[in-house]
């Protein structure tokens, strides 16, 4: 039985006319004048496209920022891997796209579970987003005549998506990590590479500084400041295979939960619909190819069961163009959750093609023949090499093959319109929070978010907080940071304390079979329920039996993951028993047990239009609830249809 | 249709182990047995990781994040080849199936004095963070930038620009140069902004600061061998050296910035 807290949570969002919210609120929040802003110091996590441009920002208006990065250089978060580009509601093209749209898109595209107020906002400032970047240099595709072009992406009938060839976050980041820089040089950023976030501290409820571990010298340290701004990005590794980065994690994000953050809808995750298929049980991570190549490409499987001719063989008349046929006005377009569960389904049926029959076709023969080799080329060239070398197979000549797999988290961390957690002092940016995407984020819609909050929410709403907040001085000689590094210290040692006899990538890879197996593209009571069991007989012989080599007082790979994994362990079970508490299905969380007729989603509002915030009780014991009620006065509750 | 067909390869390793940056290294051999041709060369080192560790010895210490070609964080020393054998490749996107069975690889760190070995196969960095603060931007802050499309950008700058902003940072161009000459990093933001009509206003300042940096940093002159562009992983041309080289010249001899 779930525990639910007595008073609903508060979003702190603004009512009256939607188009005006957020301009009134901007009025409504409290300033910090220049010679005060020089005396705040502010605490950013992570380095990508919302810690990027939440740093370059906060300096750029004069407070002093401290940023914190796992990898060798800000430059290298995973940010810098997403391809397709970045929504913005700039209409360019002429097609009928407004702020309006792509608010509503975007709803719809959640399956109405994320806040009006905010996607609105969003939509408002994603505009801006593509003036600020362009100002910085970053080369987005252009037309002959030198003004900027646009593509389609998922989920939406108009092309609002900017690009930088396939390499649209790269060029992002690298314009955010450039303005970093830029402040780095100007003194007012000092940048902490290779370090490891390993609590919060939170003294007279509010969250005043960080505990890190140097990753090159495996020493502990301690930050104070005015405020801290997490951007750590989502927990997608949980499932081992995935198309995140290797040190992507949650442990940031879990040690904030322990300190008193909520954690919101954990269950909702993303699982892409086109990535490389699995090859062999060495497998490290699934290499993502870009949505925007649906586009051109045409998604089929044999319309005869395990149909082992080549594809070449197999006439027109033979193939089930399923995306095509099940949902006409977007075809192959249709959004990541839905392609993705109409690709499990074919292949689930039998019909799945390759050696391990679980992938299916991703065709460019026709898009070849009309627009010719060197016009695919120029589009997709970089994506189509990258195909070329993981699987050794020539995409102009043979349809990719490709498979579902976990590439990004919806949930995250509980913020109010602030970017608040409910901590305070403690702002969410990005994947790592929850707050815009609902149930199931569309393409290109990620970038927008990120820079959304580093740029042009956090720099208004902290000032609010520093404005009006008492906030004592403090330093790192304050009670509360000992014990916080105690803590810290503590853990890492009883990880190298054990000394058993398997690796931590050993039970990073179980509890990625158990959570791909029963909290992955379609979860039902009796899986959820053996994958917490499960989830939690491998997290006590996790403690019995992991096994690390060398120190902690030095470079230490290995012990890092194991730290990692540690609170994957604890964190996977609050996910599975997130994804068992909502009894429905939407966008990325599908219930097997209420699905319509044709196996699509279906929602139960009466019970479930709200969000779920998690609240730490301790390990092992059942979180507290925290109900945040979501109201839809201008896209109205409706059925989530692309047919 | 040809899928291709996996087979499997027993290998030598000769890897180099340094426990740290003030102590000596040296190279250890390692044997490897059914390593799938289907596996990246990353997938292989954990598989010997894996094994190191069941046999309780120290697990080898390499760099990589994104592992599909795009942060720059992974890159060794392959045969003497930085990123190994095949062109415009990354070390986390080779595969197996460039190498024959019963192959001997040697696997090193990047070598240069700028990037001083941290462990194992990793190394220090941060000299090209440091390159990038001297003026790899353009200064604009945060909100009051012109509508996007106000300063047209014609296809053939930008596609020039996009050649060179590509660049990933790995430091294959540094590793791979005699000289350790960062000149192929350094030309590849230089001409990303000198090609842009966002980045004329410092396009003076940025070349002559940034190539101050390198050299206090003690990367060498450009050896012009143009190994680097061979060895670089995005295709960067050795093209941008030269026009960095007229863009320092300009700037040197023109300016009034």
């Amino acid at each position: 039985m779930v525990t639910v807290a007595d008073t609903e949570l508060d979003g702190r969002c603004p009512t009256g006319d939607i188009a005006s919210r957020w301009e009134q609120r901007k009025r409504d929040l409290k300033l910090v004048a220049p010679h005060n802003k020089r005396k705040s110091t502010i605490i950013v996590v992570g380095t990508g496209l919302a810690g990027g441009s939440a740093a370059a920002s906060l300096a750029e208006m004069g407070y002093n920022v401290l940023s914190f990065c796992i990898q060798d250089s800000p430059r290298r978060a995973h940010s810098i891997a997403a391809q397709g580009g970045i929504n913005a509601a700039k209409n360019y093209p002429n097609d009928g796209d407004s702020v309006w749209r792509l608010f509503y898109d975007t709803v719809k595209g959640g399956e109405w579970r994320a806040r009006e107020s905010n996607v609105y906002r969003l939509a408002q400032v994603s505009t801006s987003i593509i003036d600020q970047c362009a100002a910085q240099g970053v080369p987005f595709a252009r037309e002959y005549g030198g003004s900027l072009a646009n593509r389609s992406f998922g989920g939406a009938q108009v092309s609002r998506t900017f690009y930088c060839a396939g390499q649209t976050g790269q060029q992002l980041l690298l314009g955010a990590y450039q303005a970093m820089m830029r402040q780095v040089d100007a003194g007012r950023i000092k940048t902490f590479v290779r370090r490891e976030m390993l609590d919060l501290v939170v003294i007279n409820g509010v969250a005043r500084g960080i505990v890190t571990r140097d990753l090159v010298t495996g020493k502990f340290e301690t930050f104070a400041g005015d405020a801290v701004v997490l951007c750590t990005g989502g927990y997608g590794n949980a499932y081992y295979l995935s198309t995140n980065a290797k040190t992507c994690n949650v442990t940031a994000n879990w040690r904030c939960y322990k300190r008193g953050a909520y954690f919101a809808n954990p269950c909702y995750t993303q699982i892409h619909p086109t990535c490389i298929p699995v090859s062999g049980d060495h497998q490290s991570k699934l290499t993502l190819m870009s949505e925007s190549l649906r586009n051109d490409g045409r998604v089929w499987v044999p319309k005869t069961k395990d149909d082992t001719r080549s594809p070449d063989q197999i006439p027109e008349i033979e193939r089930d163009y399923y995306l095509e046929r099940r949902y006409p006005s977007y075809g192959n377009l249709a959004p990541r959750d839905v392609s993705s569960r109409a690709a499990k389904e074919r292949c689930d049926e039998g019909y799945g093609v390759g050696p391990s029959k679980k992938s299916v076709y991703l065709d460019f023969s026709e898009a070849i023949k009309r627009d010719g080799e060197d016009v695919v080329r120029e589009k997709y060239g970089n994506l189509f090499h990258m195909y070329e070398r993981i699987t050794a197979e020539n995409p102009y000549k043979v349809p990719m093959r490709i498979y579902p797999a976990i590439h990004y988290t919806m949930g995250g961390l509980w913020v109010d319109y602030h970017l608040q957690s409910s901590v305070p002092g403690l702002y969410v940016l990005g994947e790592a929070n929850f707050s815009d995407h609902g149930a199931n984020r569309l393409g290109a819609s990620a970038l927008m978010q990120g820079l959304a909050d580093g740029y042009f929410v956090l720099p208004y709403t902290i000032g609010d907080h520093l404005a009006t907040s008492k906030l004592p001085k403090v330093t790192t000689d304050a009670p509360e940071f000992g014990e916080a590094l105690t803590a810290a210290k503590s853990r890492v040692q009883a990880i190298l304390n054990v000394n058993g006899t398997q690796s931590a990538e050993h039970f990073h890879r179980a509890l990625g079979h158990i959570m791909w197996d029963n909290v992955g593209m379609a979860r039902n009571e009796k899986g959820l329920m053996k994958a917490i069991q499960e989830i939690r007989e491998l997290r006590e012989d996790f403690w019995k039996n992991v096994k690390v080599l060398g120190t902690g007082e030095s470079f230490n790979q290995n012990l890092e993951h194991a730290g990692r994994v540690a609170d994957f362990l604890e964190f996977s079970e609050l996910l599975a028993y997130d994804a068992l508490y909502r009894d429905e299905s939407c966008g990325g969380h599908f219930r097997e047990e209420h699905q319509t007729a044709e196996g699509e989603c279906d929602r139960n509002d009466d019970k479930f239009c709200h969000v779920a915030a998690w609240e730490y009780q301790g390990v092992g014991n059942d979180s507290v609830l925290h109900k945040e009620q979501l109201n839809f006065e201008y896209c109205h509750l409706g059925t989530r249809s692309y047919k | 249709m040809n899928h291709s067909t996996s087979k499997t390869l027993n290998l030598t390793l000769k890897i180099w182990r340094q426990a740290g940056p003030d102590q000596s290294g040296a190279l250890k051999t390692y044997t490897l047995t059914n390593i799938s041709t289907d596996m990246s060369f990353l997938e292989m080192l954990d598989v010997l990781n894996e094994q190191l560790i069941a046999n309780g010895e120290e697990p080898v210490a390499f760099d990589h994040d994104c592992r599909e070609g795009i942060c720059g964080t992974c890159g060794v020393m392959i045969n003497g080849q930085a990123h190994g054998p095949e062109s415009a490749t990354t070390t986390c996107q080779l595969h197996m199936r460039k190498f024959n069975d019963g192959d001997t690889i040697l696997i090193e760190p990047w070598r240069a004095k700028a990037f001083p070995v941290v462990r194992d196969l990793v190394v220090d960095r941060s000299a090209f963070d440091r390159i990038i603060q001297s003026g790899g931007y353009v200064s604009v802050n945060t909100g009051g930038a012109p509508d996007a499309n106000a300063i047209p950008v014609p296809g053939h700058m930008q596609k020039d620009a996009m050649a060179a902003a590509a660049c990933i940072g790995c430091g294959a161009c540094v590793a791979s140069c005699k000289n350790a000459s960062a000149m192929l990093f350094v030309s590849a933001k230089v001409t990303h902004m000198a090609n842009l009509p966002q980045g004329q206003a410092e396009r003076s300042k940025r070349v002559l600061s940034m190539v101050a940096t390198m050299d206090a940093e003690q990367f060498g002159n450009c050896s012009n061998t143009a190994e680097c562009e061979a060895a670089c992983p995005a295709g960067i041309k050795l093209s941008n050296i030269a026009q960095m080289n007229r863009e320092y010249m300009k700037a040197l001899l023109f300016s009034c910035e």
